[in-house]
């Protein structure tokens, strides 16, 4: 009740049973968006052969850490931590370093072609993967970058470079230029007067886009997949694939691995949600 | 940004509903701020500051689609892509052979009707109940929005990874619930022998993967819709869907446009989902040009093959994406 903008509609008593109505719904639609998530953490909870059940039960009817043994000890394991680790952390870091760069010189400057490159880094997000696989794939074979990390390191840096660039922008534009001026007139180098003055100020901003770009390395799976056939180097995505084999899927541990994959997103999404938000009240204030 | 990103990582421009954009002011307002940057213009500091995004852009980007042109003009195939011959000039002869290939056309037709049903489940259910979220008790709006989160953050292939549990022939809760309701005879029933119902599964992921992002970009579209206007329509006898069709509507079409039109690029090249929900082999049923595309280039090993056929689906777009930027101009995204 405690939505200020309702609070005509909430005098009518006819509103506030219609209110019930409409929370009955919400909840409703809650349960269903939720639901294969609360599927996939009990089932990495339950003993195998409640999974392999033909008559499965909503609620299981014991506890146990089986499945999540049985997925840390799946081959590669931790050589698939290593390399998700490995690749995402490289790109993250280095899109960030390249996207603050770009982000500067299109929030700062006024120079010729700032809107075109602006336009091209909207327009290459919008290419089907699919269409550059192959050449990227071809190119990557040319210069021996398959089976390598950085092939794949290069190519996430490259694909999260964009949506980074624009959102860190919108936290250049927020700070006054007036902030950096006077700390050059005070004597501070520009470089200085970046570091000291606009790089604090933007770090919320480098914290929401490095997590951002982070979900998006280790969320992804069709590069990883083509660009790594070395068992001991797949990213954690392409690790899911070895719980399926010829004689059938053990859906416990893979459901325990799942789990553990999607855990640091989870969190990491807790976080940036609170930072986007605050990213872009601040950006609505200063307008 | 590749289709695995389609959920968590997807929004290019999450729209930022910010206020004056959607009131198309902005050019006025920005005008000091453009003064200002005009003294600095003729550095080069700006340029040396974009250098290695435009490399590193180029290298990725802009160098392999200029490639991908080349090589459907092409016959590259194993031999060419491992010794580094150069691959024999064919002239349109890819683009004939695929045009001509009844094959393709399913395919196409397929890709366009499972992006059709994806898109309109997805922009309409994720409107009806940001509508909804306007109208919950705070608690309700707040678990109601954790649960979204909680969706949203499953890494596609998670999530690919429960619904095919879900679904399974033999070990799924699907069947186990219908049976329960309907009869035995559900026990069993694989749900990918008929292409209609595995799309269905298909479908249902697609939708409950993007439904988050959609909800909550078009519920921060809504709290910029003025109230005032609403409760003044209310109190001088406007009916709902009056309301909502001449207040509410005009507010948050700009992002609902953009948002359905990002769905329709991303439900397109659809990949992910159907490969693993298909145990990374799909049946050439379960193919739409994503997969086609890829099943030529690595399965036939004819690249060029694979390369005509993302050059087409990127053609296909283009109009779309075309729209998507002069949307995104309109609102001030693009100063």
């Amino acid at each position: 009740m405690s939505s200020s903008t309702q609070t005509t509609q909430a005098l009518r008593p006819d509103r506030k049973k219609s209110r019930l109505h409409f929370d009955l719904l919400g909840l409703g639609i809650a349960l269903v968006m939720v639901f294969p998530v609360y599927w996939l953490v009990i089932s990495a909870l339950r003993p195998n052969r409640e999974i392999r059940s033909y008559d499965q039960t909503l609620w299981p009817t014991s506890i146990t850490f089986d499945n999540f043994v049985r997925a840390t000890e799946q081959p590669n394991f931790a050589t698939a931590i290593q390399s998700s680790l490995i690749v995402a952390v490289t790109a993250v870091v280095g899109g960030m370093i390249i996207a603050t760069l770009a982000a500067l010189a299109i929030g700062r400057f006024r120079f010729f072609g700032r809107k075109a490159l602006v336009l091209i880094m909207i327009l290459v997000q919008m290419l089907p993967p699919t269409a550059m696989l192959i050449p990227i794939y071809a190119q990557l074979n040319a210069m021996g970058g398959i089976d390598e990390y950085w092939g794949l390191i290069v190519v996430y840096l490259v694909s999260t470079l964009p949506f980074a660039t624009i959102m860190i922008r919108g936290f250049v534009v927020n700070i006054p230029v007036e902030l950096e001026e006077s700390a050059m007139v005070d004597g501070c180098t520009r470089f200085q007067a970046f570091r000291r003055v606009i790089f604090p100020l933007l770090a919320p901003g480098l914290a929401a886009a490095s997590i951002f770009a982070l979900v998006n390395a280790w969320n992804e799976y069709l590069f990883a997949y083509i660009l790594i056939n070395d068992n001991s180097k797949y990213t954690l995505n392409v690790w899911l694939m070895t719980f399926t084999t010829e004689r059938g899927t053990d859906y416990g541990a893979l459901m325990a691995a799942s789990t553990m994959i999607a855990l640091p997103v989870v969190v990491f999404f807790m976080i940036i949600q609170k930072k986007m938000a605050a990213g872009l009240t601040s950006g609505a204030v200063k307008g | 940004m590749s289709a695995a990103d389609t959920k968590a990582a997807g929004p290019p421009v999450p729209v930022p509903p910010d206020p004056q954009a959607i009131r198309k002011s902005s050019p006025d307002d920005d005008a000091p701020r453009v003064q200002k940057r005009k003294r600095k213009k003729g550095e080069l500091l700006p340029y040396f500051l974009i250098l290695p995004a435009i490399v590193a852009i180029a290298a990725v980007y802009l160098y392999p689609l200029g490639k991908t042109v080349i090589m459907s003009f092409q016959d590259m195939g194993r031999r060419e892509l491992w010794t580094g011959d150069p691959a024999p000039w064919v002239g349109f002869e890819q683009f004939t052979n695929i045009l001509g290939d009844s094959e393709f056309w399913w395919v196409t037709f397929r890709t366009v009707v499972f992006m059709a049903i994806c898109v309109t489940l997805t922009m309409g259910i994720g409107l009806l109940v940001a509508l909804l979220m306007r109208k919950l008790s705070t608690w309700v709006r707040l678990v109601l929005t954790a649960c979204l989160i909680a969706a949203w953050s499953m890494p596609l292939m998670v999530a690919a990874s429960i619904f095919r549990f879900m679904a399974d022939s033999d070990y799924g809760l699907i069947n186990t619930l219908i049976a329960k309701v309907v009869g035995e005879d559900w026990l069993g029933h694989n749900w990918y022998l008929n292409p209609v119902q595995g799309f269905g599964i298909i479908t249902l992921l697609v939708v409950w993967g993007a439904i988050p992002f959609v909800v909550v970009t078009l519920y921060a579209a809504l709290t910029q819709v003025p109230q005032e206007l609403e409760e003044a329509a209310a109190l001088d006898g406007a009916s709902a869907y009056g309301i909502y069709k001449f207040v509410t509507w005009p507010v948050i079409k700009p992002v609902f446009t953009m948002v359905a039109t990002l769905s329709v690029i991303w439900d397109f090249n659809v990949f992910g989902q159907i490969w693993l929900l298909r145990g990374n082999k799909p049946e050439p049923e379960y193919e739409t040009l994503g997969l086609y595309s890829y099943s030529k280039a690595f399965e036939s090993t004819s690249f060029s093959q694979g390369t005509a056929i993302a050059l087409i689906t990127v053609l296909l777009l283009s109009g779309v994406a075309v729209y998507y930027l002069r949307q995104l101009m309109k609102t001030g995204e693009v100063e």
